[in-house]
């Protein structure tokens, strides 16, 4: 990717798109960031029902949801770290610590899920679901989609 | 990133870990200790029970499987051992009719379902041990005419089942335990293979979850009841009570009619049923529930009471609760019997054989032995041997020895697993053994020459 330093007071149209353009530079873990939250929230919901209803089904929705949400947060990891070498990215510390924190919980989490019986989920399994929903809800979601952000040198 | 942002950040990082530590410890995450105690503190009636411990990844200590090439198990002196037979596909139970014909049960488990993601890696593990070995679905007669110990006739019995495990003869009647119903086949003496199709005495709970598969047989003396041991559908009811209907508990099922009750309940898995010659009592051997330590539960040698609760799933051991289960009952841990005799944990108990023959020394008369298959969930091994216990005066009375042993190498490798056990017309005892497809058979050794020189 190339960036054309902006020089001097006259714009002409083609530069001005080209800067737009570079601001606006999708990285490839971005359009993958979401899944992983939306499996984990989906998660904290089927635990709460099970929860309520001590139904096996809303805990194995719970178990299958958190490990498809690891599988995605696998390749956000790889994405985003190829971006950080090509995309000329640097973390976004805020955000991509709390996303890793959640992601790392939420390993936990699966193997809290994985044991037998009522106690797989309440209490452990549900206050850690609770966790990841929240530290996401507060440190991702709200800002940015994205887990880095442009590195300075890049920037004009 | 503005200045805000950076401070939360600063701000944020210490507590995060602190939290993070909170949540580790709160959780009882860290604990994963699955080296278990001295297994002799949990033979007998009082065993030792720890407290329960719960797992962030249960540990898996599976053994894994090597020949057994010119070795053999090994007894103590007085008695020797060799194979009767090998070459069979899974062998898991014995039975022995009364002209001294083996049958032999060649039957694995129905394929497991998957059901959370633990499922696949479960299934994964079992293959290396193998406990996933291709099964006949059959039943294989030997026959030693003249009690050498080398069957002369080898031929297949009984064929195209559905996981049978157990077998009962009453008069001209054979029962055969398939997973989901309990089949009936006229039998004639002498006979060698049975090609006459079986009438379905009555329904057993079968798939599609089928957990523990293995429906274990014995009738009554007087043969007018069968006794059926029917396994939980789960390790403690996490496939949610509903799957449990009438499961984990003993049936009583009449002969004639094919109705059935329930004998005993809350008994998680009853792997095998005998009669105790002397009081005449039902005895039945125990698979206990895991994932809660090394030494919990012990699986378990118990009398069976008429319309006794043995606890599983709210609670093990008598009225120890177990916190997995919700709801939990409080009226049913109340009258939950504590089983007479522990095994000590996971040794995984599948076959029983109440000793009343004569080959054998008179030690082991009137005692029990029993085969276990081993553990695969704790450090050290255990199980992977034939027990007995002692009795007298209809209860046990001692201490378990180990009489056949040697099922592992050195190495912690399973030459052998041992399954079902049973006596042949000789006063011999059989063992099949499931890993080394070998059933062995274990007689007095022949008395040492008189002349032989000191050594």
């Amino acid at each position: 990717m190339q960036y054309n330093p902006v020089a001097g007071t006259t714009f002409r149209p083609d530069t001005r798109s080209r800067l737009i353009a570079a601001t606006r530079v999708r990285t490839m873990h971005q359009a993958l960031v979401p899944f992983p939250v939306a499996y984990f929230v989906a998660a904290f919901a089927t635990d709460l029902a099970y929860w309520r209803t001590v139904e096996v089904m809303w805990e194995r929705f719970s178990v299958w949801l958190i490990a498809g949400g690891l599988v995605m947060a696998a390749l956000v990891a790889l994405a985003a770290v190829i971006d950080l070498v090509f995309a000329k990215q640097k973390p976004a510390w805020f955000r991509a610590l709390g996303y890793t924190l959640a992601m790392l919980l939420s390993l936990l989490n699966v193997f809290v899920h994985s044991r037998d019986g009522y106690t797989a989920v309440v209490p452990p399994g549900l206050t850690l679901s609770a966790i990841v929903v929240a530290i996401l809800l507060l440190s991702t979601v709200p800002t940015s989609w994205t887990l880095t952000t442009r590195r300075r040198g890049a920037r004009s | 990133m503005n200045l805000s942002l950076k401070l939360i950040r600063a701000a944020n990082k210490p507590r995060v870990s602190a939290a993070l530590a909170l949540v580790v410890a709160g959780l009882g995450l860290a604990s994963c200790d699955d080296a278990g105690g001295d297994p002799r503190r949990q033979i007998g009636a009082n065993p030792v029970l720890p407290a329960v411990q719960q797992y962030l990844l249960p540990p898996i200590r599976i053994a894994r499987p090597v020949p057994w090439g010119n070795n053999t198990p090994s007894v103590p002196n007085g008695l020797q051992i060799h194979a009767l037979a090998t070459g069979f596909q899974h062998p898991r139970s014995l039975y022995v009719l009364p002209n001294g014909d083996v049958l032999v049960v060649e039957s694995n488990g129905p394929k497991a379902p998957v059901f959370r993601p633990k499922d696949i890696i479960t299934g994964f593990v079992q293959t290396f041990a193998g406990a996933k070995a291709k099964d006949a679905n059959r039943i294989t007669l030997l026959r030693d005419t003249n009690g050498d110990g080398v069957p002369e006739v080898r031929s297949v019995f009984l064929d195209h089942l559905n996981s049978p495990f157990g077998v009962a003869l009453v008069g001209h009647y054979l029962y055969v335990a398939n997973t989901d119903a309990i089949i009936r086949y006229p039998y004639q003496d002498g006979q060698t293979s049975i090609t006459a199709p079986g009438t379905k005495l009555t329904d057993l709970p079968g798939g599609p979850i089928d957990h523990h598969w293995t429906k274990s047989l014995v009738a009554s003396p007087d043969g007018s009841k069968l006794y059926v041991g029917v396994g939980s559908n789960s390790n403690v009811a996490e496939n949610g009570l509903e799957a449990e209907h009438e499961r984990a508990a003993i049936w009583e099922v009449d002969t004639t009619t094919g109705a059935h009750r329930i004998y005993a309940s809350g008994v998680r898995n009853p792997t095998g049923l005998q009669f105790e010659p002397v009081s005449g009592k039902l005895w039945a051997i125990a698979n206990e529930r895991d994932e809660i330590g090394p030494d919990l539960v012990p699986d378990y040698l118990t009398s069976v009471q008429d319309g006794g609760f043995y606890g599983w799933p709210y609670s093990y051991y008598g009225r120890h609760l177990d916190p997995r289960v919700k709801p939990q009952r409080p009226d049913l841990v109340a009258k939950a019997i504590m089983p007479d005799y522990a095994l000590s944990s996971h040794v995984a108990p599948l076959g029983i054989a109440m000793y009343t023959g004569n080959n054998l020394p008179a030690t082991y008369r009137g005692g029990a032995f029993v085969g276990e298959h081993g553990s695969w969930d704790r450090t050290p091994l255990n199980g992977y041997k034939v027990v007995f216990v002692p009795f007298s005066g209809g209860k046990p009375s001692g201490i378990a020895q180990d009489v056949v042993t040697g099922f592992l190498d050195a190495n912690n490798h399973t030459r052998g697993r041992p399954v079902g056990l049973a006596v042949d017309r000789n006063g011999a005892l059989l063992i099949s053994d499931d890993v080394g497809n070998t059933v062995w058979r274990v007689s007095a050794a022949p008395a040492e020459p008189a002349n032989k020189p000191a050594s």
